[in-house]
């Protein structure tokens, strides 16, 4: 269906590996059809000089495509008339482009709180701001007992910064609106036009908990354009990266959510093996949390004898120790009592809004970058995905779990059929005045997705990063309607959405 | 969950044995300087100021069993009413400028301002970005700067030794 819909329409020549289209407004108003429908699932949108680009999937199909609609007058048809998960995706294209989006059913900005010295800043006709941005309008929640609680964006925690306005009534709550953007830097500006080393360093600081993660996307996204393979040990290292990062991750999530259930002892026995695998990351690959090691053309370091010892003595200590914290989050009914029927993601808007990771995962979505894209080495090694149906923090814990026992045995295969050889290859410029490509990789978080553009002096034109956040926030504002306001922290954390990686 | 209470009841700590620039031998100097010159404790309310979220995850490893920085008198606060001093990360967003400002602004004197990773330090890879007010030394008066991307946490915790074991550092500012 996807392929039919798009058929007919110049394929962009610039672009490697899934089609880049290039549809009129009716082709892009009947992909809104499609998304609103729910036999797509929208991956991306983002704005670019003159244009629109969004990135379409078809679960049935497993099919990834790209769409490009001229921008025309200003002016582009919005997707989100027709589907509300792009609705944030286009304010925060319209405040960095400037592009006006016909249709667009919110026009309040997103990203531009009114303090940058510029509009429209990645706009080639980017101005200087004149007058000082209009006080942002929270939506209305209006009823006999309802007050609001603002939080944010400096939070009572260790966490990053965004607004949460709460609207209770009593215990209950009625209404959160979230607002984010605190944390933007402005990294797709400084992207462009910078080299490719430079922009990797950039993306391995997008979100710091995924920045292997990140990495991986764009190193792939940058082979993909220019044609170069990896080298097979290169493809392993990175996964096996990837896999410590996840675990990594989960281990600290599931023993914060406890924390916020009051269950410290998890926290505390979660964060030692965390810990360890922080260690064991130090020792493999020279950096705690793994940053600036995936590279395009393969990783910056290599797994010596010592490295592989220390990832072998981790998995072994997990292997060990994890069955019995999850024994005890079982087997705690304090603790289940506040984690069983939290925060539950209703069906039709998980379906609506694709979400990836645990967050689809634990509600009845079966999406996994690694399964169903297959990219390599998960191609000759696959991943067991793991899938449950409640959509509550239980089955989001529970994801997790799964993740990291699945993963755990994942990195012991794959630790055995490491290939040998090189670890990095160089880049040679491309043939054509310009090239460009998309990629995915399954973050610990769920999919991240990049698009790159590049010149034929290996500069950046574009590029573009959606964390799976985009998708995730949105949710936590329906999963806590109906919740008690002492339940917000553990369903935050349950969802854990990355601020930094949203905001950009 | 018995069983696992009375195991870690009776095996050793996770802590690390102490050498010279173990977390332990660290804190314990930490732990003196702090007695000498603030009565016991001191309180950080951490701040992100448009951090990549690093610099927090290695900021929470040191509330792990492993560091455990409450053991040498050091805790995290929810209220900048309630600090000592700020931990503030990121190379700071025009977003956050005005949020940080007013965090100062609510903590009580005397009070330290640390700078905590190469952006708070210097704006790191983000320096010149539209999006930036700068290091945080450009928007408020910075005590120390801790290098790193991000600091390790015994790196965060030498830090605060330097900071608190200067000489003349008082409560008195």
């Amino acid at each position: 269906m996807l392929q039919d819909l798009l058929a007919g329409h110049p394929v962009a020549e610039t672009q490697r590996g899934w089609p880049r289209v290039n549809v009129d407004a009716a082709t892009w108003q009947a992909i809104g059809t499609q998304l609103h429908a729910g036999r797509l699932d929208l991956l991306a949108e983002w704005g670019d000089e003159g244009a629109v680009h969004c990135a379409l999937y078809e679960p049935e199909s497993r099919c990834v495509r790209l769409a490009s609609i001229a921008v025309e007058a200003g002016q582009v048809p919005s997707l989100a008339q027709f589907h509300r998960p792009a609705l944030r995706l286009e304010r925060a294209l319209a405040d960095l482009y400037g592009h006006e989006l016909a249709g667009l059913p919110d026009r309040r900005p997103w990203l531009d709180h009114g303090t940058w010295p510029l509009v429209a800043p990645l706009a080639a006709a980017s101005g200087v701001r004149e007058s000082a941005a209009p006080a942002y309008r929270f939506l209305d929640a209006e009823g006999p007992g309802l007050h609001q609680i603002p939080v944010g964006p400096v939070h009572a925690g260790i966490i990053e910064p965004g607004h949460f306005r709460f609207t209770v009534c009593g215990e209950t709550v009625v209404r959160l609106e979230q607002r984010l953007g605190y944390v933007h830097r402005g990294i797709e500006r400084l992207l462009r036009g910078s080299g490719i080393e430079a922009g990797a360093r950039l993306i391995a600081r997008v979100s710091g908990d995924s920045t292997v993660a990140c990495s991986y996307a764009f190193a792939r996204a940058v082979e993909l354009a220019l044609g170069c393979n990896p080298p097979p040990r290169a493809q392993w290292l990175r996964a096996v990266m990837a896999e410590l990062e996840r675990i990594a991750n989960h281990l600290g999530d599931i023993g914060a959510i406890c924390n916020d259930a009051s269950f410290s002892m998890m926290h505390a026995e979660c964060g030692i093996l965390r810990e360890e695998t922080l260690r064991a990351a130090a020792t493999a690959f020279g950096h705690r949390l793994m940053m600036d090691t995936v590279v395009p053309g393969g990783t910056a370091v290599d797994l010596g004898d010592g490295g592989r010892q220390a990832i072998q003595a981790l998995l072994q200590r997990l292997r060990r120790q994890f069955p019995e914290l999850i024994e005890l989050y079982a087997n705690t009914d304090s603790l289940q009592d506040r984690v069983v029927g939290t925060g539950v993601t209703a069906p039709a808007l998980v379906a609506e809004f694709a979400p990836g990771g645990f967050i689809g995962r634990a509600a009845g979505r079966a999406f996994d970058a690694r399964e169903a894209l297959a990219y390599a080495p998960y191609d000759v090694l696959p991943v067991r995905v793991a899938l449950r149906q409640a959509g509550d923090v239980d089955a989001r814990v529970g994801i997790r779990i799964d993740e990291v026992r699945n993963s755990i045995d994942w990195l012991g295969a794959a630790l055995r059929q490491l290939p040998d050889g090189p670890h990095r290859l160089p880049l040679a410029p491309p043939a054509m005045d310009r090239v460009e490509a998309t990629a995915m990789v399954e973050g610990f978080r769920g999919d991240l997705l990049v698009h790159v553009r590049l010149d034929r002096a290996l500069r950046i034109e574009r590029c573009h990063l959606r964390d799976p956040s985009w998708f995730q926030w949105p949710l936590l504002e329906a999963a806590i309607e109906g919740n008690i306001v002492a339940d917000f922290p553990l369903c935050n954390k349950s969802f854990n959405c990355s601020y930094s990686g949203h905001d950009l | 969950m018995r069983r696992r209470l009375f195991r870690n009841l009776v095996s050793a700590a996770v802590t690390e044995p102490l050498a010279a620039e173990s977390p332990e031998s660290i804190g314990t100097e930490l732990r003196g300087i702090i007695g000498r010159t603030l009565g016991r404790s001191v309180a950080i309310r951490q701040v992100d100021a448009g951090s990549c979220n690093g610099c927090e995850l290695e900021i929470h490893a040191l509330n792990s069993a492993y560091y455990d920085l409450e053991r040498f008198g050091i805790r995290f606060v929810a209220s900048p009413r309630h600090a000592d001093l700020l931990l503030v990360t990121g190379p700071v967003t025009h977003n956050m400028r005005e949020a940080l400002v007013r965090t100062l602004a609510a903590t009580p004197t005397p009070r330290w301002v640390v700078a905590a990773g190469d952006c708070a330090a210097g704006c790191g890879v983000f320096a010149g970005s539209y999006a930036c007010a700068g290091a945080v030394s450009a928007v408020i008066p910075v005590d120390l700067v801790i290098r790193g991307c991000p600091p390790p946490p015994v790196e965060l915790l030498r830090g605060l030794v330097a900071l608190l074991g200067r000489p003349g550092e008082r409560r008195s500012r």
